[in-house]
């Protein structure tokens, strides 16, 4: 394997760190309202992801500093081209960071209400923009052979992509139940798991008009033939098996699920890709690939030496944090509740 | 609107804003460390609750910083995509080891330290904070290895029209670096230092835990003292390397029209950009080539032979910063440090003749609270400006770096955007800050200042 492809990997390893985890927060916090019934339960609810959201998020901005070190061509077609769709993300998540902080360290209903709206929103929003923009990536939009983006934010806002960004925030939402349910007071925890069973048909559905519509749309399929191969079964699988777990109370193995579907059709997308990192619609050939965009070879090596001694560093302190706060957040845990 | 002034802007407003939140970040955490380890040794209730009286202000802080520094990575490749074309090779290095070494450091650990208390030994409870103020210490560094880099390039080769890397220790041991990162993460210290100081002399004067907040403000003046005489001391040596490698920036910084041997330093000018020119003047003979050069005799090249060499180089163009800017923008920032040194000294007499509780010295340093933001904003604006036309000096010109298919419409919803969104989050974080510094003396809400679940816990 060259470095290009390499690095290509270790970019896709920190998108699918990014949906899984910070997956599960969207969830929990597009959610928060229909699981929640008082103002304690409230705080409960934002409390399961309190210690964890916010290094949830160094996912996606580690993914962004690694392509502009390894792909500086991919980073700057990508982002001057998705640019409004990026400017809302960064609203939505500075909004949806605001809420959390700032909830508690005020009283009175009305400001309570309003910090619950960013984070229903600021979890929402960048849920359904990430679905779009990943999309897009894969299907290809217009880019000319200077490289540069042509369109606009509606030439983002496709059918197709559309679809996608709902299929992201139902996947989450399903995902946010499941830990919910792992980690939320047992009252909460019910309600999140009914919810669970009753967001898993309509995701279904989703899921599977996207697969269906993605024959049409884009060229991911086509290489295996009607068979999707193995990761895209294993993918819907994995998703299958969440429903059984969830009424078996495998509560622990039915997060797992959620979260192996998420990492698979990330996975799925990137090897769908490869060696292009973004398709041109416009010509096969202005399409930036892992060798066209990439950076040079020794600043690829520098980072990988970088990248080898310090993402199992980074993996060792936050599989700590997971496993230091693994009990589920009481009534009694909430001050003054 | 051209977009590039929009960019421009854009990046300006966010950044100078971002910049508020980051140096509190740094210097408190590493204040907040500290106290929790005397209270760690001596077990002794007060630094206990002096912990988590500051720890509640780093959080609020800590919060906007985390957000806003999310805008400034996303923004090189949104406005400034040529720019990342161009740098990617070399800057993209440093802003990703940041994420992967720092942001995680910080961002876990500070989860841990907000919801472990209970829940964790002491010594790991204690570690906790130590590695976010590492994360926070560890951050600077990269970052300011990026921007030295768009200071004093090394380490590059010009391939295809690009800057690729050729030696990568050059990057990470850049010498701007190495007077660039102690100067900022000094002036950084002595922020956090002023912000205690000040928060600490409000309480004072309210005769509000006079025991608490009078150590408080003993711990404040050590590091104001410390901070301020070595963020003077580092400055002069970042002029002094500003000197020899960016000797337009130091011209601007000094208004200095024309090359003089010796030269002298500029105590005040009305600057003419548009002629070329300052009139009434008033100047110290010899002081600039001191502070240059560490001499009397040397020359300081001026900004006229300066443009003249830069044409030369670089072929037909405009060369010279905005001068009464920069020029204004140093002795501001300058001006201030001077003060901090003062204040800190002051402070540091009265402690030792027992009379810190001045009233006229818990007013000033209350005000000088303020201040240090300014200081900073005035340095970046110096060393920034003072690059200009260069974004990365000598290399790429900051018009040839704006991302070419991002119109001004789509540039000017995002700098509306920000900017509004921004101008209320000042609003509600000063507010927040006001709220839990203030002093408050009512037996009802007394425990707020130790209450620490209700405030820490979202």
């Amino acid at each position: 394997m060259d470095i290009q492809t390499i690095w290509y990997a270790l970019i896709a390893v920190l998108f699918i760190g990014y949906f899984v985890l910070e997956g599960f927060d969207f969830g929990v916090g597009m959610l928060m309202p229909l699981v929640a019934k008082d103002d304690t339960e409230r705080r409960i609810v934002i409390n399961t992801v309190g210690p964890f959201w916010d290094a949830n998020e160094v996912w996606i901005i580690t993914a962004g500093g690694a392509m502009f070190a390894a792909f500086p061509d991919w980073y700057a077609t990508l982002f001057s081209g998705f640019y409004l769709a990026l400017f809302l993300i960064l609203v939505a998540l500075i909004l949806r960071a605001v809420g959390f902080e700032f909830r508690g360290k005020l009283d009175g209903l009305r400001w309570r209400r309003t910090a619950d709206t960013a984070i229903v929103v600021g979890s929402t929003l960048p849920a359904f923009l990430w679905g779009v923009a990943l999309t897009n990536l894969v299907r290809g939009v217009p880019i000319g052979a200077d490289m540069q983006f042509q369109g606009n934010l509606l030439t983002l806002l496709s059918p197709f992509a559309l679809l996608g960004g709902v299929v992201s925030i139902a996947v989450f939402a399903l995902h946010g139940a499941l830990f919910l349910n792992l980690r939320a007071d047992e009252a909460v925890a019910a309600r999140a798991r009914r919810l669970a069973s009753l967001l898993w048909w309509p995701t279904a559905a989703v899921l599977v008009a996207f697969f269906l519509f993605s024959y049409g749309q884009t060229d991911l399929f086509d290489r295996s033939g009607l068979v999707p191969g193995t990761l895209p079964v294993l993918a819907m699988i994995a998703f299958v098996a969440s429903a059984v777990l969830v009424r078996l109370r495998w509560d622990a193995w039915a997060f797992a699920t959620t979260a192996l579907t998420i990492a698979l059709a990330t996975v799925v997308a990137f090897e769908g890709l490869y060696p292009t990192v973004m398709p041109s619609s416009l010509d096969p050939a202005y399409a930036l690939t892992v060798y066209n965009a990439s950076s040079s070879p020794l600043t690829l090596h520098v980072m990988l030496v970088v990248a080898i001694v310090f993402v199992p560093i980074v993996l060792a302190y936050q599989a700590y944090s997971y496993w230091v706060f693994r009990r589920r957040v009481t009534r009694r845990d909430i001050p003054g509740a | 609107m051209d977009p590039l002034l929009l960019a421009r802007w854009q990046f300006g407003v966010t950044t100078a804003y971002h910049y508020i939140f980051v140096p509190l970040t740094i210097g408190l955490a590493l204040i907040v460390a500290i106290m929790q380890s005397i209270h760690f040794r001596t077990k002794n209730d007060m630094y206990d609750r002096m912990a988590r009286f500051w720890g509640k202000l780093f959080v609020i802080n800590f919060a906007l910083g985390v957000v806003t520094g999310i805008v400034q990575e996303f923004q090189f490749g949104m406005n400034w995509s040529e720019y990342s074309r161009f740098v990617g090779d070399i800057f993209g290095i440093p802003l990703a080891i940041e994420a992967l070494m720092a942001f995680f450091l910080e961002s876990t650990f500070l989860g841990i330290w907000l919801f472990g208390r209970d829940r964790l030994p002491r010594a790991v409870h204690l570690l906790s904070i130590w590695m976010v103020a590492l994360g926070s210490a560890v951050s600077a560094i990269w970052i300011l290895m990026a921007n030295s880099w768009m200071q004093q390039p090394v380490g590059y080769t010009l391939v295809d029209g690009r800057a690729r890397l050729s030696d990568p220790v050059a990057v990470f041991l850049n010498e701007r670096l190495l007077v660039e990162a102690p100067h900022t993460i000094l002036a950084a210290l002595t922020t956090a230092g002023l912000f205690v100081l000040g928060i600490s002399a409000w309480h004072l004067l309210r005769h509000h835990q006079r025991e608490m907040f009078l150590r408080s403000a003993q711990i404040a003046i050590v590091i104001v003292a410390v901070t301020s005489l070595l963020t003077a001391t580092t400055g002069h040596s970042q002029a002094q390397h500003t000197a020899r490698t960016q000797p337009m920036k130091l011209a601007a910084m000094e208004a200095l029209w024309d090359s003089e041997q010796p030269a002298s330093f500029s105590l005040f000018a009305s600057i003419d950009q548009a002629d070329g020119k300052s009139t009434r003047e008033i100047k110290l003979p010899y002081l600039l080539s001191v502070l240059a050069y560490n001499n009397t005799t040397s020359e300081v090249e001026g900004i006229h032979q300066l443009e003249a060499a830069d044409v030369a180089k670089y072929g037909p163009g405009d060369y010279v910063p905005p001068v009464a800017v920069v020029y204004w923008s140093f002795r501001a920032m300058v001006g201030l440090g001077m003060l901090f040194i003062l204040l800190a000294l002051v402070g540091l007499l009265l402690w030792w003749r027992g009379r810190l509780e001045r009233r006229w010295f818990l007013r000033a340093a209350m005000v000088a609270l303020f201040l240090p933001y300014l200081a900073n904003f005035a340095g970046w604006i110096t060393t920034e400006m003072g690059r200009q036309p260069w974004v990365v000096q000598g290399l790429l010109r900051t018009s040839s770096a704006v991302s070419p298919n991002v119109g001004a419409t789509e540039v000017a919803i995002t700098l509306a955007g920000f900017t509004l969104i921004y101008g209320v989050l000042a609003v509600l974080d000063f507010y927040l800050l006001y709220r839990f510094a203030r002093p408050v003396t009512a037996p009802s809400q007394g425990d707020q200042d130790t209450g620490l679940g209700d405030v820490f816990a979202y």
